[in-house]
């Protein structure tokens, strides 16, 4: 590609310089929208500012001191670690499961395919709020079933009882969110080339060697960026736990503690803190999985 | 205060609606603008009573829809405040807010004249601050107990007095029922979901055994106590025997679901649910009661006080006629018409006798008594940061409940937090 149109591309020099300015307008939204919060932020969470307002000075390291030092903000990290790991990788095995069936030939096939993208269509808000009732104790269609069944002997409070409400927030967001892995590994299973399955059906080799050897490596740069994207969304999670359990300390995540934090204790420079910190780990989880993925992501394009 | 948190906090988009009064204003009128309730009869109340208002005096009102959720208008109102707006003149403030925003509010007591002596004086000490006078109290609430009548008198018991004989009784009659095949039937359900509701139900817990109001007059942290440790392990005994497990994410219509679909014999709930489990279509109709909420054998019954008040904006350009709209809403009259007409609960004792307002809704006849237990938070004293400590409250009683620590420790692990944030200065 380079190659054929080396010739009518200009100097390097005058090359980067015409990149710059294409660029510019992007990068200054970019700035604007993103760069200047985020530095307003960072330099609020060096203050003792108030939400409501009035004088404030620079109080140094003081909130990230105080944020360390509050039992409450690493208990908020542990449940964001784990709802972002554990709800990933279902969301993940499930997404590539349901892509397979649904990239199988047949009848009703994009019925099924565009029914399946509903879950993740239906405002959060909406759809935990819905699974707020179904969850409920005393009224709730799941203990009802499970009762039903006989599956349990009275009715469990899946919200409420601190060991099962992490359960359940997890649960409800894998309902929600393995339609979006689905689709987007569907996406990369079409490219797979249909001669591929030919000839492994040729030379009779088992369909789960197939995947694991064929299918797996060629999806496997899609499913990277996919699993990168539901990762950094899973570590700022806020609107699902916020109507599913409110600020209840046992699956409180790093986003509602700090909007507590801001929001109702009007505490801008300690929330500010804790939303940087959930900055520098989501910017630090992006760095990290490129530094992990680039390898077999250029050897799968080469 | 229970009429804002039984609505679901969906109003995160802030529709401010105007509703300019058809009055033309006289030479030297003002039009004053008043945020109260965004829905139902409250806001229909509000509204007419500001009409009239401004019909009298030749003002104009301007009627501004706020968040329904508490927490929501509090921080809109905060944020206007802290822009020093004058967009809103007289704000309905929470029971909890004079505190709070008492910097933003001016003193009524130049205005009142003495007319702020009429109201409840437990009420008055609450929405003063540093001796100025922040609001005017227009309605209140209480915790009361609900009962059912019929359960306690096919079982052959009484409306208990105290925290024992409702647990007694609570467990009598959920064991009896469940035997003769009512299976969904529990003794008691409140409000345990980790927010300020609970703040409410475990303040009346402690403060009916003694255990003081989480901080004392002085602002200071005195939660380590064994008085307030026995009523945290008493309410989670109440889990899992009286109280469905389920409590632990339970609001103000959640425990009313639970009662009013006949499936507990007591509930905690503040007064609104009331004309709600009497209404035409629930199954309790008519077999229920209310009682002031049990206390412990040395203590005395506490009920934690809600409702709402009205409060002047320092930055308002005609503080003068946002008064006079205050203590006209606020007067003898206009609660007497709110209390006919929607319910609301006046902040004046004599109303709670009055023959007309007792014929439109007895239950305010059997309300009198609840308001000499009436439990103010600590939210004066503790001004700016009683958001903070009733958090760090409600999340202590929340993980007792949960069983997840016991009293003693959680509630010194509460103290040393508290007294963390008192040095800390926020």
């Amino acid at each position: 590609m380079r190659a054929a149109s080396a010739n009518r591309l200009p100097a390097p020099a005058r090359a980067s310089t015409a990149a710059l300015l294409f660029l510019a307008p992007a990068l200054l939204a970019l700035a604007i929208a993103g760069g200047w919060p985020l530095l307003r932020t960072l330099w609020f969470s060096l203050t003792d500012a108030q939400l409501a307002g009035g004088d404030f000075r620079f109080v140094g390291l003081e909130n990230y001191r105080w944020l360390l030092t509050d039992p409450d903000w690493w208990r908020a990290l542990r449940n964001t670690l784990l709802f972002a790991t554990v709800s990933v990788a279902l969301e993940t095995a499930l997404g590539i499961l349901l892509a397979l069936v649904l990239d199988a030939g047949f009848r009703g096939r994009s019925l099924v395919r565009a029914a399946i993208i509903l879950p993740w269509a239906i405002p959060t808000v909406v759809s935990a709020k819905i699974w707020a009732w179904m969850l409920h104790d005393q009224f709730g269609i799941l203990n009802r079933a499970l009762l039903a069944i006989g599956a349990i002997e009275r009715p469990l409070a899946w919200t409420a009882d601190p060991d099962l409400a992490m359960a359940a927030v997890i649960a409800v967001d894998v309902w929600k969110t393995t339609p979006f892995m689905a689709l987007l590994t569907l996406a990369a299973l079409q490219l797979v080339p249909a001669h591929c399955h030919e000839a492994a059906r040729l030379d009779g080799i088992h369909p789960v060697r197939f995947f694991l050897k064929v299918t797996l490596p060629l999806i496997a740069p899609a499913l990277a960026a996919a699993m990168l994207f539901r990762f950094l969304d899973a570590l700022r999670v806020f609107d699902l736990i916020y109507v599913l359990t409110s600020n209840s300390r046992s699956t409180a995540t790093i986003a509602v503690y700090a909007r507590q934090q801001m929001v109702e204790f009007q505490d801008l420079g300690y929330g500010s803190a804790a939303a940087s910190l959930l900055f520098v780990m989501v910017t630090g989880a992006t760095v990290l999985y490129l530094a992990v993925t680039r390898g077999g992501v250029q050897e799968s394009r080469s | 205060m229970g009429q804002m948190h039984r609505l679901l906090p969906t109003s995160a988009i802030l529709s401010v609606l105007g509703l300019a009064a058809l009055m033309a204003g006289r030479a030297g009128a003002a039009e004053v603008a008043i945020s109260c309730g965004a829905v139902g009869i409250e806001f229909q109340l509000c509204r007419s009573g500001a009409e009239a208002w401004a019909r009298d005096t030749g003002n104009t009102v301007k009627v501004v829809s706020t968040p329904n959720d508490s927490n929501e208008r509090l921080a809109l109102y905060q944020q206007l405040l802290a822009n020093g707006s004058p967009e809103i003149d007289l704000f309905q403030i929470d029971v909890v807010w004079p505190g709070i925003l008492a910097d933003h509010l001016i003193d009524l007591r130049p205005y009142a004249k003495g007319a702020e002596r009429e109201h409840l004086p437990f009420l008055i000490d609450n929405n003063t601050v540093d001796g100025e006078l922040k609001a005017l109290p227009w309605f209140l609430d209480v915790g009361l107990l609900y009962y059912r009548i019929d359960l306690l008198a096919a079982h052959g018991a009484q409306p208990p007095k105290t925290w024992e004989e409702l647990t007694n009784t609570a467990s009598r009659i959920q064991e009896a029922e469940r035997k003769s095949g009512n299976a969904q039937l529990w003794g008691y359900v409140w409000q345990g979901r980790a927010y300020e509701g609970l703040t409410c139900n475990a303040l009346e817990w402690i403060a009916s055994h003694g255990g003081g109001r989480i901080v004392d007059e002085q602002g200071a942290v005195n939660m380590a106590n064994p008085k307030a440790a026995a009523a945290l392990d008493l309410a989670a005994g109440w889990v899992w025997s009286i109280t469905p497990p389920g409590v632990l994410n339970y609001a103000e219509e959640d425990a009313r679901g639970v009662f009013q679909s006949g499936n507990a014999v007591f509930m905690r709930n503040w007064p609104y649910a009331w004309s709600l489990a009497q209404s035409s279509d629930s199954p309790v109709r008519g077999k229920i009661g209310i009682a002031p909420l049990p206390a412990s054998e040395e203590g005395r019954s506490s009920a934690a006080l809600g409702g709402w008040q009205l409060a002047v904006s320092r930055y308002s350009r005609h503080p003068e006629a946002a008064a006079s709209l205050a203590l006209y809403l606020t007067s003898a009259a206009e609660q007497k018409r709110r209390a006919i007409e929607g319910s609301f609960n006046p902040t004046r004792q004599e109303l709670y006798h009055d023959p007309e307002i007792v014929a439109a809704n007895p239950l305010f006849a059997e309300l009198e008594p609840v308001l000499e237990s009436a439990v103010a938070r600590p939210s004066t004293v503790l001004g700016s940061s009683y958001s903070r400590v009733s958090a760090e409250f409600w999340q202590a009683v929340h993980s007792v409940l949960a069983g997840e620590e016991k009293a003693t420790p959680a509630l010194e692990g509460l103290q040393a937090r508290l007294e963390r944030l008192s040095r800390r200065g926020g």
